[in-house]
Formats: C-alpha cells, structure tokens, sequence
C-alpha cells in the first residue's frame, strides 16, 4: 500500500525512450560538419540611380562576406562601386539542414505514435481486454487516497504477477486510472485549469 | 510563537544508513551545535528530549525507528510543511558532512552532493534548450504548413526554402521550390479561385491542427492544458499537484504546444515554455537523491527551471532569472539565484547551438537599431503605457469572467467543440488581413523594425526622395500609399486580436499570453508612431518639433513605438515592472531605451493597478481556488487569532489524541470520522498540554504496518507518543510506539496575537498550521485554509471559493 503514495516512475516507458532519443539525435546536428550548401553570404542591394534593387547569395567564408566578393557582376561603373557598396548590406547567415530534416521527422515521428497509441487505446483495447470486474470500482475514486480502496490493482493470478508483461499491464492500468482521474479533475469537475 | 529548542542528546544509533532521511531524528548522532543562530534553532523539527542515559538499549526497543516508505509524503493537492523539509535537509547534510571524516568514499560522497546541484541545473538547461529548439523549429515549420510545402524537402519552411535560390529585391518570398497549396493543386496562383483555394486549406489545416492538439491533450495529459504559470506559481509555494510536472505532461505539452501555435491561434508559447522547463527539472530530479525526496529543495530546482524557461523563450538569461524571482517563485534563497542564472544561460546556449533562426539569434524578434529618442518623446511613450494598462485591466476582467463562464455553465462541457469554433473564427477572420495572416511573431518582428532603404514590405512604402539620402539613414518621409494601407489593416488587427485573445487563452490547449499581448501592443505603437512622424513631417514648424525636428532628419522611429507599446501592453496585463523592462532590453541590446521602457511599464502598471489590484496570474488562481498564500498584499484588519482559529464556539471541541492513553482501535475512528490533516497531542484531556502534533497521514500509515508487521498490535493496543511509556500490566497487549512520527516543535500562537503577525508567520516560514494556546493550554488550530478565507471574508469576497484542502 505505501508504494501508491510514491509518485509513480514507471507509467509508461514510452516518454523515457523518447526523451533519451530526443537527447541523442540532438546532439550530433548541433555539432554537425557545415556541408557547402549550408552557408551564404546575402548581399540586399537597393536601387540606385537606374539600377534597380537586386539580391546577391554566394558561398563564401565569413571574412570575404562584403560587396566586393558577393556583388558580381557589378551593375556600376567603377567610379561608382564605392557609393553602391555603402548602400548594400551583407550578411552571413548559416544553418543546418540536418538539424532541421532531424528535428521534423522526430517531431512527425512522435506525433504519429501519439496517434497509433491513442487509436489503440479508443479502438483495439476495449476488444481484448476482458470486462474486469475490478476494473468496475473506478467510480470510487472521490475516496480519498488514505483508504484501502486503491490498491485493488487487478492481478490475474497471484503466481504470474511479476513477468514482466503483467509489470506492463499494471503499469499501464495505474497510468490510464491517473488520466482519467486528472480527466475529471480539469475536464468534468473544473477544479484545476478552466 | 513559541520556539522549543531542544538540546541535542549524542546517540549512536543502530541503523544509521536508513535514518538519514528519518525525520524523527530519535537516533540520529548530533553533536552539540550551538552554534546555529537563533533563527535555526526553531527549525529543528524532531530533536529528541536531552537524553540522559539513552544510549543503543532504546535503538532496540524502538520498532519503528526506520522510516517506512510513505511517512513524510504528502497526499495530492495537500501543501508541503515547508519547516520539516527543510530541517530534513540540513539533517541529512549535517550527516553526510559528518561522515565525510570516516572514509574516502564517504568523502566523495560528500563532494558529490555539493555538486549535485550544479551538474542538475547543466542537464536542465540541456533539455529545456533542445526542447524550445525542437519547439520553435516545428512550429515554424507547421506555420508555413497552412499556405504551402516546400517540393524540394517537406521539411523546409519557407524562409528554408528560398535559401538557395535567387530572389528578386521586390518579391523576396517567392521562389520557384515553394508552392502554395493552390499552386500546387490547381498549378497556378493567381485568381479568385485559387485565392478561395488557399483560403480553404488554410482553414482546413488550422482546423486540424487544433483538433489534434485538444484530442491529445484530452486523451493522454489534461494537465498539459493552459499556460500553466498559475500552478507552478502555486506550486512552487508549496501545493503539490502530482503529474502535473510529469513526463506525460512533458510530451503532451510539447506536441501540443507546436500544434496549437501553427493553427493560427491567437496564443504564444512562453508560458507553455516555462511549464516545458519546469517539467524537465522535476523529471530530472529524479535522478538526485537529494532532490527527490525533499519537496522545499526541490522547488527551488523548479525555480531555476522557470528561468530557464523565459530564457529560451525570449533569449533573455538575466530576465528570465528576475522573471522566476518576481512573478513565479515563492521563496528565492540567493543560492538560487545563481544557480538560476547558470541553468539560464546554458538553455540559452544550447537553443543557440542548434540555431533555428539561422542567423545564431534566439529570438524571432530582435532589433539592432539604436536610433536616439528625444524627451519629449516620452508624452506618447506614456500615452501608449496609459492605453497598456487600459487594456491589460480589460482583458483581465474579460477574460475572467469567460472563463468563470466556462467553469460553471454548459459551456465547459464541450471543451473540443469549442476548440474549434474558436479556432474556425480565428482562422477565417484572419486569412484576408495580411498581417493577421503571418505568425504573430513574424507580425511583432515587423513592427518591431526600423523601416531602412533595404525593406519593401508595406509598412516601409515611404515617399522616397533620393537626392537626400546620405547613405543608409533615411530622413522622416511622407507616408506612401503602401503605409496608409498598412494602417488600417493593423487596426483591423489590433481590434481582432483584443477581442479573439479573451477567448482564446484558458483554452484546453497550452497557451500563452506573452506574444499576443505585446502583438497588441506593438501594433498600437507602431500606429502612434507612425502618426507622430507624419504630424512631425507635416507639420515640422510647430513649437514642439521645431526645436529637435529639422526636416531632413530622421527624429522619429515608429520601431521603437512599438516597443514600447508592446511592453506596456504585457506590463499591464502581467503586471511585471523589472523583469518586463529588463526581458525587453535584452531583446533589443540597447541601453538608450531603458528609460521609454521603464515610463511606459510604469504609467500601464500603476494605471492598471488603479482598476484592478490583481495581475492575470493570480486572477487565475483565485479564479481556481488554490491555496495560495499572496505574498506581496498587507493584511491590514485588526482581527485576532482567536477570531479566525478552529473550533469556532459553536463547534465540537478540538479533536485531539492524548499521549499514552488511548488505543489503536480509538485513533482509527478519530482519522475515519474526520477529515483532517493533522492532530494535536496532549498530555492528558483534563490538562489540554500540549505536547506534539501528528499528521494523518503518517498515523494511518503506521498503524497500518504496524498491524501487519509487528506482533502482538490489536485493536485495543495502546499507542504511545513518548519515550518512557507507562508501564502497563502484563496481560495487556503490547504498546504501539509512535513517537518517531509526532512533531515535538508545533508553531504556537496565543489566541491574542494579531492576525497581521499569524499571517505574516504563514508566509515567512511556510506553515501548514498552527495551534492556538490560551494560558498554556490548547485551544484551537489554524490551518493554511482558514487564514486564506480569513483574507477572502475580509477583502469581501467569497470564502467559499478557496477549493483546496
């Protein structure tokens, strides 16, 4: 009985796994090798006199970044490069298009999942799990916590209680009893979050 | 406010692994330390009497020396004893303090337990980092989802997009790998069909996108709805709300929190953020026995958590620290504000490193410009602080009272449908408004941007002259078609977005308020601004321009209007001074605008303090009804304890246990035939000494085990608090000790002690409840509760509106 009151860690392994990939697919991007296609130097040049505003990208290092590397062909006589180049503002931008294909299928990823589980849970559950009685005292739980009433977890047999698909089973009924209590809470009595 | 210092007794005690975190202390090995100041000395929570002659015999006689899982937890919505946590805590450090003599590993031990408070706030701000990176990178990319997809890789947004190829100065958004949903489903763009097209996908999306973020939120994380700022302030005083910092709560929040962004709602995701962060340092609490286990150490990670959280959020280090110290925490010791700041810095440091806006910033919205600002510039700065706290007052009073709607009518029984009627009008009425089309951010980086020769959006269509420009600083200018335009669409916006974002936040999805408020706020300036620069251009012989605004100069930056705008407007509604100005600041890198900031944030501040005394946060927590103790108010009525303490006169008397006489069978129905959280103990009925106070929660527990494990424990038992039992004939069954449970040092007041000075001990030190004594003797108990309905009935509102036990 006193192992209800400790917040349980092991509701599902599933967050864990996720924030431990999260954690090491993020690390190599963020170190990931620049490759060519990844870095430019951005050059907005406005009108001027009769030339008309243009945009220059080219790939080059951070210290050739300026008019005169990226502004080619130039559009002025050379009297007059001087005057544009003051106009044109060149900026030096990189990313990384590993990181962010990464970051997208991982989210898409854990959002299909989500979905999978959740249509499991609506459709396939109800069909295999067996109607249990003691599945029934769920309506019990305005009792407060300090009462027996909560450690009805259902164990089919005694003897099988510890292989590790009835740990799961638990698990997965203590989490599912959490929701719907947290269901009631936020959604049904509005005592939290309205 | 009695203090009982006891003399600490040396003991050796059998077990001594397991008593570390006992929080008896019966036999725990002190030595003399008197030399804690005074203040500490109240804190000793369970010391044992000054034992003569008590040395390992009682260790053996004692049963129930080692703490049995469960005693010193807390039941769910129950607030935390803040006195005995952190008692427990400087035990334990004492202890392992102490043991560090013996041996090298004990000394390493001890190393690694100072450190362990630091290596926590590196792996937090790890996660919350990589979290808000994966979160604005997602969420960028679902935004541009609505209206189009990128043919050369799904996954680029459209900024990404349009890296590679080359743009035109004029049209810089479009570039042949983009094609927006009508391009590429009808193969081209142009047309009223193709406008109607986009206009339904975009609907659709929006639609989609919420739905599967309030299915979510219902289906797997309830909690994860909200902003979430109200509980983890309620929180971190001391309230314990299980799972809602939990690692379904974390995933869910995320998911969702991408998904309700990029369906076009009016809400932003600082607040959710801080929620993020707050979850991953409870998470990884869990890894530090010292954290785990003690509920007051870890509120002050959850602290450094919050600050974590503004930081990614606005790239903001030192103001998300004051963030966390002024709006969320409850008790901020100094030990964490530096923590915070390192926790702060190293989340903003990893959200760099992975660099979602490509140009190593870390928010969509920072500025670079330092153009000057004239004093008298400062008349419509106030003008525009006078309309943030207007407006902050009114949106807080709206928003109440529609969620107060929510909670008690039929309206609250439909959460999903009202997610998307919400986000259906959101989305039509914003598609044909461009600048209600774009991302609020975006919006906000717009308006935040100084117009320059290189910008050709419409908000820069000024009259251009080129014979006077001298190079890149462009004088005040005529309005051009393009600015006219822009400007009553953003008032179109600025209406929408005061009305949509009422209904929007308290939604069951995360939501934000930061991001909507200064949108509101920076459309508001950038109108004003923009007025004063055409009255400044027209009319530039005036008295009050002639003196600073010579035509050809360029004196007036609409920009920073806007800035100003949008602090006041979150100023008003949040109702934060230095973390506001210090937040905006950081974003803008520039000392010059301490001063418009701070005017503004003021003037809105004392504006909205003089309709309303409550910022959004608490509005929302007494709106719910947590216990939550407001530090900041003086309770200024003359009421005394005895007024507010229970039992009132027409109650039973106080229930109470005696020490040595009663059995296990009478304690059973005193804890089922009432509902409290604790008992006092006495010597005896007729003398009503004083002598502990017991939780419920530790007496059900041990009785339980007691009744199981121990031999010869029944019904008729009898349990006794104190070292030296009375001895009892040997046919009687045997005693039930409990004295490891009773808290020797219950705070006391007399019953003629001023409500000022019982409020005031509440909050400094954290207190569950207090007993009432009246000549020595017990007369009554204030609860945490009663002095919160106590406040209630005297500021006129409704007592019955504080829920929580």
């Amino acid at each position: 009985a006193p192992r209800m009151f400790t917040p349980s860690s092991r509701n599902s392994a599933s967050p864990v796994l996720l924030l431990v990939l999260l954690g090491c697919v993020l690390c190599p991007p963020a170190q990931a090798n620049k490759s060519s296609e990844d870095i430019r130097c951005k050059c907005i040049c406005p009108p001027y006199r009769n030339v008309s505003g243009h945009i220059y990208n080219k790939n080059v290092s951070q210290k050739d970044c300026n008019c005169l590397h990226v502004v080619e062909p130039m559009p002025v006589p050379g009297n007059d490069v001087e005057a544009y180049c003051l106009l044109c503002e060149c900026k030096y931008e990189e990313r990384s298009t590993t990181t962010i294909k990464v970051i997208i299928i991982i989210y898409l990823s854990v959002v299909g999942a989500l979905l999978l589980y959740m249509a499991f849970l609506v459709l396939v559950d109800p069909l295999i799990r067996k109607p249990d009685p003691y599945t029934q005292p769920l309506h019990n739980e305005e009792d407060s916590e300090d009462t027996h009433s909560l450690a009805a977890v259902p164990t089919l047999a005694g003897a099988r209680a510890n292989t590790v698909l009835e740990r799961v089973e638990g698990a997965q009924q203590r989490w599912k009893r959490q929701v719907q209590e947290q269901r009631k809470t936020v959604f049904d009595r509005h005592k939290m979050l309205s | 406010m009695d203090q009982k210092g006891f003399r600490r007794g040396s003991f050796q005690s059998a077990t001594s692994d397991e008593d570390m975190l006992e929080i008896a202390g019966a036999s725990m090995d002190f030595s003399m330390a008197d030399d804690d100041p005074p203040l500490d000395r109240e804190m000793g929570g369970f010391s044992s009497y000054n034992g003569g002659g008590m040395n390992g015999t009682s260790a053996m006689m004692d049963f129930l020396e080692e703490p049995l899982p469960g005693v010193g937890t807390y039941e769910d919505f129950n607030t935390i004893d803040w006195v005995r946590e952190k008692s427990r805590d400087r035990d334990r450090h004492r202890e392992i303090t102490n043991r560090s003599k013996e041996s090298t590993w004990a000394l390493l031990h001890s190393v690694s337990d100072a450190f362990s408070g630091w290596l926590l706030m590196l792996l937090i701000g790890l996660l919350a980092g990589s979290l808000a990176g994966l979160i604005d990178i997602s969420a960028h990319w679902m935004t541009d989802l609505k209206e189009g997809v990128c043919l050369a890789g799904f996954w680029f947004n459209h900024e990404h997009c349009c890296w590679k190829s080359n743009t035109t100065f004029t049209d810089r958004d479009k570039c042949p790998e983009w094609k927006s949903w009508s391009q590429l489903i009808l193969g081209h763009g142009e047309g009223a069909f193709a406008y109607i097209l986009n206009y339904l996908m975009y609907v659709i999306w929006a639609l989609m996108f919420s739905l599967l973020a309030v299915l979510l939120v219902k289906g797997f994380a309830p909690y994860a709805c909200g902003s979430g700022i109200p509980e983890i302030k309620t929180i971190l005083s001391g309230f314990i709300i299980r799972g809602y910092l939990g690692k379904w709560t974390l995933v869910i929040k995320t998911v969702t929190l991408v998904l309700a962004v990029s369906s076009g709602l009016s809400l932003g995701k600082e607040g959710p953020l801080v929620h993020v962060a707050c979850c991953c340092g409870n998470i990884l609490c869990h890894l530090f026995t010292k954290y785990r286990k003690n509920e007051a150490k870890r509120r002050e990670v959850l602290s450094a958590a919050a600050a974590a959280g503004v930081s990614v959020a606005f790239g903001a280090p030192i103001g998300g620290v004051l963030f966390s110290l002024e709006e969320v925490s409850y008790y901020f010791p100094l030990k964490t504000l530096w923590r915070s700041f390192f926790a702060a810095l190293v989340a903003a440091f990893t959200l760099r490193s992975i660099n979602p806006f490509g140009n190593s910033r870390l928010v969509l919205f920072y500025v670079e410009f330092h153009m000057p600002w004239h004093l008298l510039e400062l008349v419509p700065f106030i003008l525009l602080g006078i309309f943030g706290g207007l407006w902050g007052a009114f949106f807080i009073r709206s928003n109440i009272a529609w969620c107060r709607r929510r909670k008690t009518t039929r309206l609250g029984k439909y959460p999903v449908l009202e997610v998307i009627v919400v986000t259906a009008i959101t989305a039509i009425l914003a598609f044909p408004n461009e600048y209600t089309r774009m991302s609020t951010s975006e919006l906000i980086s717009e308006l935040f941007n100084d117009c320059g020769i290189l910008d050709s959006s419409k908000l820069c269509e000024y009259v251009n002259d080129f014979n006077s420009t001298k190079g890149d600083d462009l004088p005040d200018r005529a309005a051009g078609p393009g600015v006219y335009t822009a400007m009553w669409q953003l008032a179109l916006a600025l209406i929408m977005k005061v009305f949509i974002t009422i209904f929007t936040f308290g939604m069951k999805v995360p939501s934000g308020l930061f991001i909507p408020s200064m949108a509101v706020g920076a459309i508001a300036g950038r109108l004003l601004g923009v007025a004063v620069e055409q009255l400044a251009f027209y009319h530039h012989d005036w008295a009050i321009f002639s003196g600073w605004c010579s035509p050809g100069a360029d004196c007036i930056t609409p920009g920073l209007y806007a800035m100003v705008g949008a602090a006041a407007c979150l100023g008003g509604v949040t109702r934060m001074t230095v973390s506001l100005v210090v937040i905006m600041f950081e974003l803008t890198g520039g000392l010059e605008y301490i001063v418009p900031l701070m005017a503004a944030a003021m003037t809105s501040k004392w504006v909205a303090d003089a309709i309303g005394r409550e910022g959004i946060y608490d509005a929302h927590i007494r709106l719910n009804g947590y216990p939550f103790l407001e530090a900041k108010e003086e309770f200024s009525h003359k009421t005394r304890a005895m007024d507010v303490m229970r039992p009132r006169k027409s109650d039973p008397p106080l229930t109470v246990i005696t020490q040595d006489t009663m059995t296990v069978e009478d304690v059973e129905t005193i804890v089922t035939s009432t509902t409290y959280s604790g008992y006092p103990v006495v010597v005896s009925r007729a003398s009503q000494r004083l002598v502990g106070f017991v939780l419920r929660r530790d007496l059900i527990i041990s009785i339980e085990n007691a009744r199981k494990k121990q031999d010869g424990i029944v019904s008729t038992s009898i349990i006794c608090f104190t070292d030296y039992c009375p001895p009892l004939p040997p046919s009687s069954p045997s005693v039930l000790k409990l004295r490891s449970i009773l808290d020797l040092s219950p705070f006391t007041v007399t019953d003629e002690t001023p409500m000022e000075i019982v409020v005031d001990i509440f909050r400094k030190l954290g207190l569950r409840q207090c007993l009432v004594t009246h000549n020595g003797k017990l007369l009554g108990i204030i609860t945490k509760k009663d002095v919160l309905k106590h406040i209630a009935q005297m500021a006129n509102q409704d007592p019955d509106s504080i829920l929580f036990n």
